[in-house]
């Protein structure tokens, strides 16, 4: 890519808008499924009680919605960000590479 | 009943460990071998019939090097997305996580999150940046703005030391399970194999090798969702019946061991709960960061990103292969169950000692005969074992590209390579490398390399991901440091998992206790060292190649950002 081409793409308030909306959003998500994540292995490590308890009067216990629910939840926060970046961002990025002239 | 419930309880942790390495498509031990399984050989000729044909449709497509090494970019995403699935659900992951929820229950599912939590975190930080600067290989991103020859070179040992110890883990599982499951000789197995993927790679390039891939995932999803299907009518769809039977069977056996009433119920409960999987919380953390960032760094992973035609599409494919692998993972929980109340009840599937027929591993595949008889056992274990090939054939992919694009053309060629010659190099290289991969894997037979598998992605994850990571998203990082820093990432982890307990002590047989280095997996301290190598050259760099690294940033982060100039797919 020429110089002055990057130049003029980087000078482009949307792409300055675009970058930095983008990687706040997606840091923002990584660190929400690290919390998750590390947050149920913290207590699988420290708590275990907390997980094993049951729900009720039969064997269900705590745990088991709790894990399924971090499978669910994994699928769901990719969803999330590819519907955003799919349109949003994909949008955005069109206009910014029409603008460039390119 | 009672020999089994103590070494269930006695192994549990051990068995745990090696599930570690199972689940990621690791080895299988060793197994004892079956009577010949005609029907299972039936199943498996269909198959291998099927994408013989794929790969001559696929042939007549794979003209040039864009063509072989990625399809000519004209995978959808939501194929890659199954593609991408189905290099995860290998026949160990399969077979491992569902015998590791058969023995210890609630252990086996934390066991399995852990390898999917690394997906959204790659496509939010990196999916589509990888797409929009790669072409063939990683080594094509990581080398975007630096100094080719260094780069390239250590992206080439990077994915050849990881594809090698895959590999080995591979070709011994699919000798030892093919051993158990079809009644073959180990070594015609392990051939087989080789052969086969030697004819899709080399004839079909990566058009085949994804719709093999493809074709599996889809019968392997299958064939879990009826088997899963199956437990559940069973149970009338309520999950507190099936959990209730299985926590009964669990107690009954801890009865029949000569337990209390009170204690066995206890046992019995364990199952619901997390066990002694997670007993160390530095181990734990170690090894869910060697799955996690190990995924983003798995070379033949990476290589899926390049195949489809954008940034859009490659988003998509992460989406759908997280939808994919996480149901797999809720269906192998389901199965796990399923073997406790059907499989370990029926003296069918027990031996004398009420041990498992054919071993631990055997969960998944006994509950295929008990839901639905020897026709569908015998489609599971044909699956199981088209599952092995279709892995290997990317692992072999992804290495020969690596000879042939980062070795050949660009740093011995200096990017003045042909496309033909290219594309001879990479046949070339994928012969040779599914020559040694039989040698090998007939080579390891009796070795213990459970631990191969989890130093192929400690290496990925301390190697590979920090220097794509920060070549990507760091402005100063440097040629010298990205090479000095990924050099001493996949050097400290090495050398931690050799003096590791897994191979310290039971893979060299040293004493008990005797390794230097305590931990399960040696990531957290690898990925460190890694991170902070290139850091610290990087800014101690001082070099005029320095200045060049550091000024091709912007022009590499527009790129990275909006796709301009990335290349798109090669029109058919």
């Amino acid at each position: 890519m020429e110089n002055d081409s990057v130049a003029k793409i980087v000078a482009n308030p949307k792409y300055q808008h675009l970058v930095s909306t983008r990687s706040r959003y997606g840091w923002i998500l990584t660190a929400i499924m690290m919390i998750v994540y590390y947050g149920y292995i913290a207590l699988i490590a420290f708590d275990k009680e907390s997980l094993a308890a049951r729900l009720g009067e039969g064997v269900m216990t705590v745990g088991i919605p709790i894990g399924f629910g971090v499978i669910v939840f994994t699928i769901i926060i990719t969803g999330i960000y590819v519907r955003r970046a799919n349109s949003e961002f994909d949008q955005l990025t069109h206009e910014i590479i029409e603008e460039s002239g390119k | 009943m009672s020999g089994r419930q103590v070494r269930v309880f006695g192994g549990l942790a051990l068995a745990l460990l090696s599930a570690a390495a199972l689940a990621a498509g690791g080895d299988l031990g060793q197994v004892e071998k079956q009577a010949t399984n005609w029907t299972a050989i039936t199943m498996f000729g269909a198959f291998v019939l099927a994408t013989l044909w794929i790969t001559k449709w696929a042939a007549a497509r794979t003209r040039s090097a864009a063509d072989f090494y990625t399809a000519g970019g004209g995978i959808t995403g939501f194929q890659n997305g199954l593609a991408i699935a189905g290099d995860y659900m290998s026949a160990a992951s399969f077979l491992g996580i569902s015998a590791a929820v058969m023995m210890n229950g609630y252990d086996g599912l934390i066991y399995s999150i852990g390898f999917l939590v690394g997906w959204p975190v790659i496509t939010f930080l990196m999916a589509e940046k990888l797409r929009n600067l790669g072409k063939f290989t990683f080594a094509d991103v990581a080398a975007y703005r630096f100094k080719q020859t260094p780069i390239r070179a250590f992206a080439a040992s990077g994915t050849l030391v990881v594809v090698a110890f895959y590999l080995i883990a591979q070709m011994v599982g699919a000798g030892q399970l093919i051993k158990l499951l079809f009644g073959l000789e180990y070594w015609i197995a392990v051939v087989i194999v080789g052969a086969l993927m030697m004819i899709y790679v080399l004839f079909g390039g990566m058009t085949a090798t994804t719709w093999v891939q493809i074709i599996k995932a889809c019968l392997l999803l299958g064939g879990a969702t009826f088997m899963a299907f199956v437990v559940m009518y069973n149970y009338g769809f309520s999950p507190e019946q099936l959990f209730a039977a299985a926590v009964k069977v669990k107690a009954d056996s801890a009865i029949a061991a000569g337990k209390s009433i009170e204690e066995a119920g206890t046992i019995g409960q364990a199952i619901m709960g997390p066990g002694s999987f997670i007993k160390d919380p530095i181990s734990a953390i170690s090894f869910g960061m060697a799955l996690m960032f190990g995924t983003a760094g798995l070379p033949h992973i990476l290589m899926r990103f390049f195949t489809v035609p954008d940034a859009k599409e490659a988003r998509k494919s992460v989406f759908w292969a997280t939808t994919w692998i996480g149901y797999f993972y809720i269906l192998t929980f389901i199965i796990g169950f399923g073997a406790i109340v059907l499989v370990s009840t029926n003296p069918q599937f027990l031996d004398a000692k009420g041990g498992l027929l054919g071993g631990g591993n055997m969960a998944a595949i006994h509950l295929a005969n008990a839901v639905g008889g020897n026709i569908f056992l015998g489609f599971i274990s044909a699956v199981a074992f088209a599952t092995i090939l279709a892995v290997v054939a990317g692992l072999t992919l992804s290495g020969a590209s690596a000879v042939s694009h980062d070795l050949y053309a660009t740093v011995f060629k200096q990017g003045k390579a042909d496309s033909a010659s290219e594309l001879r190099v990479s046949r070339i290289t994928t012969v040779a490398l599914g020559i040694i991969a039989v040698v090998l894997g007939i080579a390891f037979e009796k070795q213990n390399i459970a631990f191969m598998v989890s130093l192929a992605f400690a290496i990925a994850a301390s190697a590979n991901f920090p220097v794509l990571f920060m070549s990507v998203l760091w402005k100063d990082c440097t040629t010298r440091g990205a090479c000095w820093g990924g050099f001493l990432g996949l050097i400290v982890a090495v050398v931690l998992t050799v003096v590791s307990p897994s191979v310290w002590e039971a893979t060299l047989g040293n004493p008990k206790g005797s390794a230097l280095f305590p931990y399960t997996s040696p990531a957290l301290f690898s990925m460190a060292a890694g991170f902070i190598g290139i850091w610290l050259f990087s800014i101690l760099d001082n070099s005029a190649r320095a200045k060049e690294d550091r000024a091709g940033y912007l022009a590499q982060s527009v790129r990275s950002e909006t796709g301009i100039g990335a290349a798109g797919a090669s029109g058919h």
